[in-house]
C-alpha cells in the first residue's frame, strides 16, 4: 500500500490538474477550498495517528490566513505563491512557539489547551480594529506567478494552484512518515516509556508534529484566504472552524495521504448541496453521519476502501 | 581498571520513606550481576535510578566513569545503559516484527546509521530483526500484535529492543517473572546467550535463585534499602543475613522448621 | 470607586449563571469522566423552552410569579427529557471509550441537537426580558443595579449550596463521590454505577438547562447562544479542575470577574482574557486549581 501511495499520487494530481480545465467554476472553488481544507485535515492527520487530538487547528489556520491577508492588504505583496509560502511559514511559526506548551499534554488536556490557545487568537481579532475584527479583511486580487489570470480563470488558477500545493504536502508528509522518525507515531501512542527507552525525546517529536500540521494548516489558511478573497474571525479562529476540521478527518479515516483530501472533498460537496436544500438539516445529518463512523467504523470511510480493495 | 558502571553513596528518599540508603558498588565491564531481595527492598529503586527513572536524592551513579545522576531516560539510553521491564514494554498494536524493526530503525537513526529522512520500513533491516527474533527463539511470533503475545515471548521482545542499540550495560528487570517455570531457563539461556556474545555487562533482577546461581558471576543483595551481601553467587547465597532476609531462612528457623531452601 | 463597585457587580452576575452551566459540566464529568459538548444544548433548550413558555404565560395574560415558576420548572423538564434522551439513548452504548472520543460523540450529538432547536424554533431570536423588567433595579450612584441580576446571583447561590449539600450531607451524595473517586470499586461494593451515571447526568442536564433558563430574560435567545456558552464553561471548569464542583465555582469566579474587569477596563482583551487565563491554569497546573487529578505528563 504505501509504495502504491507514491506512484499513485502522479497520475492523480495529473489527472487533477487537467480536470480543471473542464470543471464548472463552482466546482472548481468548491474543490479549492476542500483542498485547503483537506492540508488542515493531513496535519490533524500526523497527529492523530500519534494519538493526539487538537481541538485547535483553527489557530494555525487563521495565523496563515491573516498572515497572507495583511501582507496583501497592507504590505502591498500580490504573489499567491509568495503569500502562500508565508502562511505556511506562519502556521508553523506559530506551532513551534505554542508547541513548547502543547507538547507537554496528552489526550483530553492537549485537546482543551490546544482550544484555548485557539480562542485567544479569535478573541484578539474580534477585538482588533486594524485586524478588521468582526467584519475581517478583504483581499486584493493575487497574481500567480506573476500572472495575472483575469476573472475567467481566477478560479482555475486558485484550483491549479491549491492542487499542486496538496500534491507537493502529501509527498512530504507521506515521506515524513515513512521515515524512521516518522513512524514513531503509533508507538508514541501505544507507549511512550518504550519510545524514551529507545532514547528518543517523545516531546521533541510531538513538538516536530505539531510544528508540521501548524504549518499545513497555515498553507490551508493562507490559499482560503487569497482564494475566497475574505477572511473574518467566525471563519477561520472560532472553534467551530476546529471542529469542522476534526470531524472531515473521523469521517475520512488516518489511512493514507490521499483520505484527506478525498474526504474533504466530498464533505463540501455534501455540505453545498445540504445547506441549499435543507439548511435545518445539514448539522443533524453531519452529526448523525459522525456518530455511525465512530461508533461503527473507527477506520473512517477511508478503510471501507481498503478493506474492499484488500478483499478483492 | 576502571569500572563500567560505579555508585557512590546512593540514596533514594521518597518523603518519609527511605527506598535506599547509602548504596556504593562498582562493577567492572563484562560482569554478569543477579541482584536480589525481597520485594520493597530497593531493587527496583535501584535500578530506576541507574537508567534514569528516578533521581537519586543524594550521591553519585557513574558510567564509565562519567557522571550519570539524574540524566533521564532518553540520555542514559544513548549513552549506552538500557534495561528491560518487569513488565514488558512493547508497542502493543504493532506486530512483534514491526516492533524490533522500529527498535533497530531508530537504534541506526541514533547511531547515525540513517539519515533524516530515510525511510524505516527496509528490506534490509526487516531481515536484521528477523534475525535478531529468530535469535530469541521468538521468530515464529513475527507477525503476531504484540499485545496477544504469551507472557514470555513478549519479555523475550522487550529485552531484544533493550539491546537494539548494541549497549555496552543492560539491566534486566525480572526477566523470567510471570513465565511458567519450565519457561524460565529457556528464556533466560535465550537472552543470556543473545548477550554474552557480545560481551556486554548485565545486570538482572531475580526472585529465582535457580537462576541467579546458574548465570551470575556475582550477587548484590538487597534488604531494607542497602545491600547486605556483594561477593560469587555461592558466597552470597550462603550468607547469613540473605538466608535470613532474602531467602526467608528466618522464619523458617525459628519456627524450627531447619529446611534450607524456601 | 464606582467602576470597582460596576466590576464586582458585573463580574458577580456573569460568575453566576456561568457556575451554574459549568457545575453541571464538571458534575458529568467528574462522575462518568465525559466532557460533554451537548451541555451547550441543554443551556440552549433551557432558554428557548422557558422563553417560549414565558411568552405563552403571558400571552394567556397570566400572573407573572408563573414566569417565575417556569424558569424553575423548564430546566428540570428539559434536563429530564434531553438528559434521559442523550445517556440512555446513545451514552450508554458508548461508555468505557476514550475520553477524547467520548467529546467527539458529545460533539455530535451536539450537531444533532442543535438542528433540532432549529426546526422546532427557527433562526428567529426570541425575547422574554419581562421578568427582569418587571423586578426593576435600583441605584447605587450613578449604577442601576437589575434586581432580576440579583436574584439570579441568589439563585445560583441556592444551587450550589443545594449541590454541596447533595454531595457532603446525603447518602446518595457518598455514593456519587465514591463513583467519582473509584468507580470499579464503588461497583465491586454494590453500587449501582449504570443507575448513579443516569441520575448524575440528568442532574447535569436540568443544571444546564437552568442556566439557559436564567439567563434567557438577560440575553436575545438566538440559535448560537449554545456554541458560545460551551466554551466558556469549558474555560470554567478547566480552570477550576474537572470534576470538582468546589472548582467550577472558582473557576466561575475568575472567569466572570476577569471578564468584567476587562470590558471596564480593557474592552480589547474582553473575549480572549478568559482563554487567556483558561491557557495560564492549564499550563501551570493541569489538574486546575482544585482537583488532584494529575495531568499526563512525560
Amino acid at each position: 500500500m504505501q509504495q502504491a501511495v507514491l506512484t499513485k499520487l502522479g497520475p492523480i494530481t495529473l489527472a487533477l490538474l487537467a480536470a480543471g480545465f473542464v470543471l464548472p467554476e463552482w466546482l472548481a472553488s468548491l474543490a479549492t477550498v476542500a483542498f485547503a481544507k483537506g492540508l488542515v485535515v493531513l496535519g490533524l492527520m500526523v497527529l492523530w495517528r500519534a494519538g493526539l487530538v487538537s481541538f485547535g487547528q483553527a489557530l494555525y489556520f487563521a495565523g496563515g490566513a491573516y498572515a497572507a491577508g495583511l501582507l496583501a492588504r497592507d504590505g502591498g505583496v500580490q504573489e499567491a505563491v509568495i503569500l502562500a509560502l508565508v502562511g505556511t511559514a506562519a502556521g508553523a511559526l506559530l506551532a513551534y512557539i505554542a508547541g513548547f506548551l502543547l507538547a507537554r499534554y496528552r489526550e483530553i488536556f492537549f485537546a482543551m489547551l490546544s482550544l484555548a490557545f485557539s480562542m485567544i487568537l479569535y478573541g484578539i481579532l474580534v477585538k482588533n480594529a486594524e485586524l478588521g475584527s468582526t467584519d475581517g479583511i478583504g483581499l486584493p486580487q493575487v497574481s500567480f506567478l506573476g500572472i495575472d489570470p483575469g476573472n475567467e480563470a481566477r478560479s482555475l488558477a486558485n484550483y491549479l494552484l491549491v492542487v499542486v500545493a496538496s500534491f507537493l504536502a502529501a509527498v512530504a508528509v507521506e515521506a515524513y512518515l515513512r521515515s524512521i522518525p516518522g513512524s514513531l507515531a503509533e508507538p508514541i501512542r501505544d507507549n511512550e516509556v518504550r519510545v524514551e527507552y529507545l532514547g528518543l525525546s517523545v516531546k521533541n517529536l510531538i513538538h516536530a508534529k505539531l510544528v508540521l500540521a501548524g504549518a499545513l494548516a497555515g498553507l490551508g489558511g493562507a490559499i482560503t484566504a487569497f482564494s475566497i478573497g475574505h477572511i473574518d474571525p467566525d471563519a477561520t479562529a472560532f472553534w467551530t472552524v476546529s471542529g469542522g476540521f476534526v470531524f472531515i478527518t473521523i469521517l475520512a479515516g488516518t489511512g493514507s495521504v490521499l483520505a484527506p483530501f478525498v474526504g474533504a472533498l466530498l464533505f463540501e460537496l455534501v455540505r453545498s448541496y445540504a445547506v441549499q436544500y435543507a439548511p435545518e438539516l445539514w448539522q443533524m445529518i453531519l452529526g448523525a453521519a459522525l456518530l455511525a463512523v465512530i461508533m461503527f467504523l473507527p477506520g473512517g470511510l477511508w478503510s471501507l476502501f481498503t478493506r474492499r480493495a484488500r478483499e478483492s | 581498571m576502571q569500572a563500567i558502571l560505579s555508585a557512590e553513596k546512593v540514596s533514594k528518599s521518597f518523603g518519609q520513606v527511605t527506598a535506599a540508603r547509602d548504596i556504593s558498588m562498582e562493577i567492572p565491564a563484562g560482569q554478569t550481576v543477579g541482584i536480589i531481595g525481597a520485594n520493597g527492598a530497593g531493587k527496583t529503586t535501584f535500578v530506576n535510578m541507574i537508567t534514569g527513572y528516578l533521581t537519586p536524592s543524594s550521591g553519585r551513579i557513574r558510567f564509565q566513569g562519567r557522571d550519570i545522576t539524574g540524566l533521564g531516560p532518553k540520555a542514559i539510553t544513548r549513552l549506552g545503559v538500557c534495561r528491560s521491564f518487569q513488565i514488558a514494554q512493547v508497542f502493543p498494536t504493532l506486530t512483534a516484527l514491526e516492533n524490533m524493526v522500529t527498535a533497530l530503525g531508530v537504534a541506526d537513526r541514533l547511531a547515525g546509521r540513517a539519515g533524516l529522512l530515510a525511510p524505516l520500513r527496509q528490506p534490509e533491516r526487516r531481515q536484521r530483526a528477523l534475525e535478531t527474533l529468530s535469535h530469541y527463539g521468538i521468530a515464529d511470533y513475527a507477525g503476531r500484535r504484540a499485545d496477544v503475545l504469551p507472557q514470555g515471548v513478549r519479555k523475550l521482545l522487550d529485552i531484544a529492543m533493550a539491546v537494539a542499540s548494541e549497549p555496552k550495560v543492560v539491566l534486566l528487570d525480572e526477566p523470567t517473572s510471570g513465565v511458567s517455570v519450565e519457561e524460565k531457563f529457556t528464556i533466560m539461556d535465550a537472552v543470556m546467550r543473545g548477550l554474552g556474545e557480545r560481551s556486554i555487562t548485565v545486570l538482572f533482577v531475580e526472585h529465582d535463585m535457580d537462576i541467579v546461581q546458574r548465570y551470575a558471576d556475582r550477587v548484590l543483595a538487597f534488604y531494607d534499602g542497602t545491600i547486605i551481601a556483594d561477593g560469587p553467587p555461592e558466597e552470597a547465597l550462603a550468607s547469613q543475613d540473605v538466608r535470613d532476609y532474602v531467602i526467608g531462612d528466618f522464619q523458617l528457623r525459628h519456627a524450627g522448621e531447619g529446611q534450607a531452601h524456601a | 470607586m464606582l467602576t470597582a463597585f460596576a466590576i464586582f457587580m458585573d463580574g458577580l452576575v456573569y460568575a453566576a449563571w456561568v457556575f451554574v452551566v459549568a457545575l453541571g459540566l464538571t458534575l458529568i464529568f467528574g462522575v462518568m469522566k465525559i466532557l460533554n459538548v451537548t451541555h451547550g444544548a441543554f443551556f440552549a433548550f433551557g432558554a428557548y423552552g422557558t422563553a417560549t413558555m414565558i411568552g405563552v404565560v403571558l400571552a394567556g395574560d397570566g400572573d407573572l410569579v408563573w414566569a417565575f415558576l417556569l424558569m424553575l420548572l423548564m430546566p428540570v423538564v428539559i434536563g429530564t427529557l434531553l438528559g434521559l434522551l442523550l445517556e440512555r439513548g446513545l451514552l450508554n452504548f458508548a461508555y468505557g471509550r476514550d475520553e477524547v472520543v467520548m467529546v467527539l460523540i458529545t460533539y455530535a450529538s451536539f450537531l444533532i441537537f442543535e438542528d433540532v432547536l432549529l426546526l422546532i424554533w427557527g433562526t428567529d431570536a426570541y425575547f422574554a426580558y419581562q421578568p427582569m423588567v418587571v423586578l426593576g433595579n435600583f441605584s447605587v450612584g450613578r449604577l442601576f443595579i437589575s434586581n432580576y441580576d440579583l436574584a439570579l446571583v441568589g439563585v445560583a447561590g441556592v444551587t450550589g449550596l443545594a449541590t454541596w449539600w447533595g454531595i457532603n450531607r446525603t447518602r446518595w451524595g457518598h455514593i456519587v463521590t465514591a463513583v467519582i473517586h473509584d468507580r470499579e470499586m464503588a461497583s465491586a461494593l454494590g453500587v449501582n454505577v449504570a443507575r448513579v451515571f443516569t441520575v448524575t447526568f440528568v442532574i447535569g442536564a436540568i443544571l444546564g438547562a437552568l442556566g439557559g433558563a436564567i439567563t434567557a430574560p438577560k440575553i436575545s435567545v438566538t440559535p448560537g447562544i449554545g456554541i458560545e456558552v460551551i466554551v466558556v464553561s469549558f474555560a470554567v471548569v478547566a480552570i477550576g479542575g474537572m470534576g470538582a464542583i468546589g472548582g467550577a465555582l472558582l473557576g466561575a469566579l475568575l472567569v466572570g470577574f476577569a471578564r468584567a474587569a476587562a470590558v471596564h477596563l480593557l474592552p480589547e482583551v474582553e473575549l480572549f482574557v478568559i482563554y487567556a487565563v483558561m491557557a495560564l491554569v492549564l499550563a501551570i497546573r493541569p489538574e486546575g486549581l482544585f482537583t488532584r487529578i494529575a495531568a499526563r505528563r512525560i
